[in-house]
């Protein structure tokens, strides 16, 4: 991947990578799509400049948990599309959930994806392989297979394996293959046909509720099953205070256990549903104020891992309809980084340090990259991001197919500004107009 | 409401139930001394977009409308564009297109008026939107307590039944605790979860029917929707009945002056024995007839409106 074009210096950034405990000011040059050297005062007379005065120039992000709907669901979003959102949100490498259609239950459907990626990405795309045959829950995909053909990580996202003898069995064999299995925590029996977080607020709005147990629960048995078989669980957009606080013991115990939280579970509540807008549907539920207050505990103190948008694309036909009929689930490349500046960074939770570490080191780490780092020899990808630009998210404007988000319109202190894949530029703040009309 | 139409009691204040009612108040004569029909809504044109099965509220609707001089059309999904795969949203741009005056509508989804109403320009009344709110029968009942009551405020109110799945309770909920009225909800756990306390700190729980009835002013029961239930929340219409089914024995402990109330349909046998729907203080046919005047006063405001005159038009020419 790394190539031979022209070298890159990235003048004047503050570089913050915790990946090798580096927080400064420096120049870094990246030559044949790898870093070359971080210093003062780098000397590159043929290289093309990038000024990152004022910026961060941070290893660049990537995205444990995104849906990019091809093959089958096109009309929603494609690879490229993903991509190019992804790029926008200041994210050069995405997971992709397996459930598509078909599903990547198989290595075909895991080349399909990893060659789409090649022509028409321009970020990193990891393909997700299921965990069971068609997410069924009731045999294994061949794991294996598609471990060679390039997945990054197994999980039957949206639709958990229920039966807990063949997650035991999955997890097993994971370990074996040194796969982290990702479980999207949800006992379906407790959720039944549940629409919001169970509490006052679904109670007014006659909506039904889905229980903080049906997410706890799933978490106590996977914790459970990873200690028995040793593989490492990752808990996909963790959303109760109770299941953080399991993963909390998990951690103190030394078992592989780790979890993510996305944004729109850190920014809002179930009190935000409002006039039956289906953006702000998804599963898990946004949660109740005093579980946001423990993500933000967990953000802080270490407890969560990453953050990871589950970016879930749907057309507008599908979420312009009745509550209870439309699909969860909400956009989240192009706001993640904004919302974590805004609402964690400038509110105080979280340091820079910190935040890169949830955005790109630990990602990394969790699911066995060789990215998220900046150092010299490895892959340039790398996201230049200012703490301070003020900016809009209009829908409008996104790369995305798809337009449900709930933060149309919010106000945000902070966003991406560039990002770098392999030494490549694709995609600077300011440049939206014209990659869209391609 | 007079614009947006009626989606709820939630965003009414007190002033403007009490406009409502003080309308249906002056209809509640005027439907007891005659049929004879108005011109308030003459040149307007109603339409009924029944997504649910109704009968009552329906029916109570068209006459509403009809005894007002509106021309009125009834739609049930049944046999409608929506079994087509139409969607929601596209059938009610289809029916706004015609520029009917209003959309009268009942819909299985929480929230389906309020989704279009955000959508539409045409004012929607929600006739019952799935476990949400029904805000004419709260206004109709709240009417019905007002024939027997001389005011709704410190009044005890037992709410007994399916709490959980009745737009009923909530609806009345909301319109209660505006007034000030006390309200006992009671049920089976599973059915009366503790937010709706927190609906206002005059709503308390019990379990126990007894405890429900024996300081109330008005008995409200709510039918076993088991339509909407998870199989598992009831372990069977006859042990529901024993617990929670309002029975002779019950009503002789319970104030004298007790009334009983009921939205219907009655499923006798299941929430509330044969004899106590035809006991004489159940006021369960009032209710009925008062859902008229309620929906009357309703289509009156929200169309009609401004230039009501109501000394002239009590006068039969």
């Amino acid at each position: 991947m790394p190539d031979s074009s022209r070298d890159l210096l990235i003048q004047k950034g503050r570089i913050v990578d915790p990946s090798q405990a580096m927080d400064g000011s420096a120049d870094l040059l990246v030559r044949q799509g790898r870093v070359a050297a971080i210093g003062k005062n780098i000397q590159a007379p043929e290289a093309q400049i990038l000024d990152a005065s004022g910026l961060v120039v941070a290893p660049g992000l990537i995205d444990l948990h995104t849906h990019l709907r091809e093959p089958g669901r096109e009309h929603a979003e494609t690879i490229e599309s993903g991509g190019r959102a992804a790029a926008a949100g200041g994210f050069t490498s995405v997971l992709a959930m397996p459930n598509t259609r078909p599903i990547n239950d198989n290595a075909a459907v895991t080349h399909f994806i990893i060659q789409t990626a090649r022509q028409h990405s321009p970020v990193n795309v990891y393909p997700v392989g299921a965990i069971s045959e068609g997410s069924r829950g009731q045999r294994l995909a061949p794991l294996g297979e598609m471990r060679e053909a390039g997945i990054a990580a197994l999980s039957d996202d949206g639709m958990p394996v229920m039966n807990s003898n063949l997650m035991r069995e999955a997890m097993s064999y994971a370990c074996g293959l040194g796969i982290t299995v990702i479980d999207h925590c949800e006992d379906l029996d407790l959720s039944a046909d549940g629409l919001m977080h169970e509490g006052y607020a679904a109670l007014r709005s006659g909506l039904r509720a889905i229980s903080s147990s049906s997410e706890d629960v799933m978490v106590a048995r996977d914790i459970l099953l990873a200690a028995q078989t040793g593989a490492h669980f990752h808990v996909a957009h963790l959303s109760t205070a109770t299941s953080l606080e399991m993963v909390r013991q998990a951690k103190l115990r030394g078992l592989p256990v780790t979890c993510e939280v996305t944004p729109h579970h850190f920014t809002l509540t179930d009190e935000d549903v409002k006039d039956y807008d289906t953006n702000y549907k998804m599963k898990p539920p946004l949660r109740s104020r005093q579980d946001r207050e423990a993500l933000l505990q967990g953000l802080a103190d270490g407890t969560v891992d990453a953050i990871a948008t589950d970016h879930a694309p749907h057309a507008g036909s599908e979420k312009m309809q009745e509550f209870e009929r439309a699909p969860f689930g909400i956009t989240g490349l192009e706001t993640a980084l904004g919302l974590a500046l805004d609402r964690l960074l400038h509110a105080g939770h979280i340091g820079l340090t910190r935040l890169v570490e949830l955005f790109s080191v630990n990602p990394a780490r969790i699911v066995g990259l060789d990215r998220g780092t900046l150092k010299v020899g490895a892959v340039a990808d790398i996201t230049l991001f200012d703490p301070e630009r003020r900016w809009g998210f209009d829908v409008n404007q996104s790369c995305s197919r798809s337009r449900n988000t709930p933060f149309h319109g919010y106000s945000l202190r902070g966003g991406p500004v560039a990002t770098i894949v392999a030494g490549q530029i694709v995609w600077q703040a300011g440049s939206e107009k014209s990659s869209n009309q391609k | 409401m007079h614009r947006r139409g009626l989606l709820g009691i939630e965003m009414l204040t007190r002033e403007e139930i009490q406009e409502i009612l003080d309308r249906a108040k002056f209809y509640q004569p005027l439907e007891a001394r005659t049929g004879k029909k108005l011109d308030r809504l003459q040149g307007k044109t109603v339409i009924h977009l029944f997504f649910e099965s109704s009968t009552r509220t329906r029916a109570s609707f068209e006459i509403a409308a009809k005894r007002l001089g509106a021309d009125t059309i009834s739609i049930s999904a049944q046999g409608s564009s929506a079994d087509k795969g139409e969607s929601l949203l596209d059938t009610l741009n289809t029916l706004a297109a015609m520029r009917p005056d209003a959309i009268v509508m009942r819909h299985s989804a929480s929230g389906a008026p309020h989704f279009m109403a955000r959508m539409l320009e045409t004012p929607i009344i929600n006739a019952g939107d799935g476990t949400h709110e029904h805000p004419t029968q709260a206004l109709l009942d709240a009417l019905t307590i007002l024939d027997h009551k001389p005011t709704l405020a410190g009044l005890r109110v037992a709410i007994i039944g399916d709490i959980v799945h009745s737009r009923v309770a909530r609806s009345n909920l909301h319109l209660l605790t505006k007034f000030g009225a006390q309200v006992q909800l009671c049920g089976p756990p599973p059915m009366l979860p503790r937010e709706f306390e927190y609906f206002s700190p005059t709503v308390t729980r019990t379990f126990r029917i007894e405890e429900a009835i024996a300081d109330a002013d008005v008995i409200m029961m709510l039918r076993v929707q088991l339509e909407r239930q998870n199989a598992l929340w009831v372990t069977s219409v006859s042990e529901y009945f024993h617990f929670y089914g309002l029975r002779l024995e019950h009503l002789k402990a319970a104030r004298p002056d007790a009334i009983v109330m009921h939205p219907g349909p009655v499923n006798r046998g299941r929430e509330i024995s044969s004899e106590v729907a035809d006991f004489p203080r159940s006021v369960i046919l009032n209710q009925v007839e008062n859902g008229v005047a309620v929906r009357m006063a309703v289509l009156d405001l929200l169309l009609a409106g401004a230039e009501f005159k109501p000394a002239e038009s009590t006068k039969p020419n």
